[in-house]
């Protein structure tokens, strides 16, 4: 994997989507093990319903590790210098989601040229559930 | 109730974490990754790696991995029902692989609140090293509903 050269990339400029299968129990039970977030709220229906909610819902985290796949997918791990996110909806079982980045400033920073990215994490209707920017260091 | 701002500047206790290929498999796994350089060790090896990558969200995991991760928030008297995960910021420094052994400082940075207190914020700040070598920051901000 090459890092994109810094004068090929412009404002406006959209990086190469990820769209995840849609989120199963078994995601959450896999996720449960890799992240050790053993959290009820995410593996158990019983739980969840004693506290009056429909289902158990998705780890926010695990829609974090998918806006990551997005960066790594483009860039080496190495040239992410930042990578913040906002969790702002709950991904339901069945959703798959959609993860897209834009550029939308080219700045200087640590005298490294770098990229500013937009982030979403959405579900296929649209509704976004996670909102996240990065800074991204070009050659 | 308000929390008490003299919580501002509170240490938590700091741990050590060092993630195994066994447990990043599995994160690889959970999170539809492709790249072998974040699951296989042989893979990582070959291209140079001292072992697989650890992934750029794997270090809240790794914040999180002791007995009491929220014991800062419990010291403030705050009910666990009413915690969400707001939002989640890193800042990179060093590439970080398996089997390296990271201590993790954190300290509660700001407490604030919006809508009259009906929310509440709590700000984590934690500096990841290895070896004494800055590697990562994170930046946990919890949400309190009243």
């Amino acid at each position: 994997m090459t890092i994109p050269n810094f004068d090929a990339i412009n404002v406006g400029d959209e990086i190469p989507s990820l769209t995840t299968e849609p989120v199963s129990r078994l995601t959450l039970a896999l996720y449960a093990t890799g992240s050790g977030d053993h959290h009820p709220l995410h593996l158990d229906q019983d739980y969840v319903r004693s506290k009056g909610m429909k289902d158990v819902f998705a780890h926010g985290m695990l829609g974090m590790a998918y806006l990551g796949r997005l960066l790594t997918q483009w860039v080496p791990q190495e040239a992410i210098r930042t990578f913040g996110v906002r969790f702002t909806a709950i991904t339901w079982i069945g959703e798959s989601m959609v993860c897209t980045g834009k550029v939308v400033e080219k700045l200087e920073q640590n005298g490294e040229k770098c990229v500013r990215l937009e982030l979403t994490c959405a579900n296929e209707q649209g509704e976004a559930k996670h909102k996240a920017d990065a800074v991204v260091a070009l050659a | 109730m308000l929390i008490d701002k003299k919580h501002i500047g509170m240490k938590v206790p700091p741990h050590a974490v060092t993630p195994t290929a066994w447990q990043l498999k599995w994160f690889a796994k959970a999170t539809g990754e492709t790249n072998p350089l974040y699951f296989d060790e042989a893979a990582a090896r070959k291209a140079g790696l001292p072992g697989v990558l650890v992934p750029p969200t794997f270090f809240f995991c790794m914040d999180m991995d002791k007995d009491e991760p929220f014991d800062y928030i419990a010291t403030m008297g705050c009910d666990f029902g009413k915690m969400l995960h707001g939002e989640q910021i890193f800042t990179y420094h060093k590439p970080v692989y398996s089997g390296d052994t990271l201590d993790f400082d954190g300290q509660v940075t700001d407490i604030y609140d919006k809508k009259n207190g009906a929310l509440q914020f709590i700000v984590k700040d934690v500096k990841v090293s290895r070896q004494g070598e800055a590697v990562c920051d994170l930046r946990t901000v919890i949400v309190i509903r009243a």
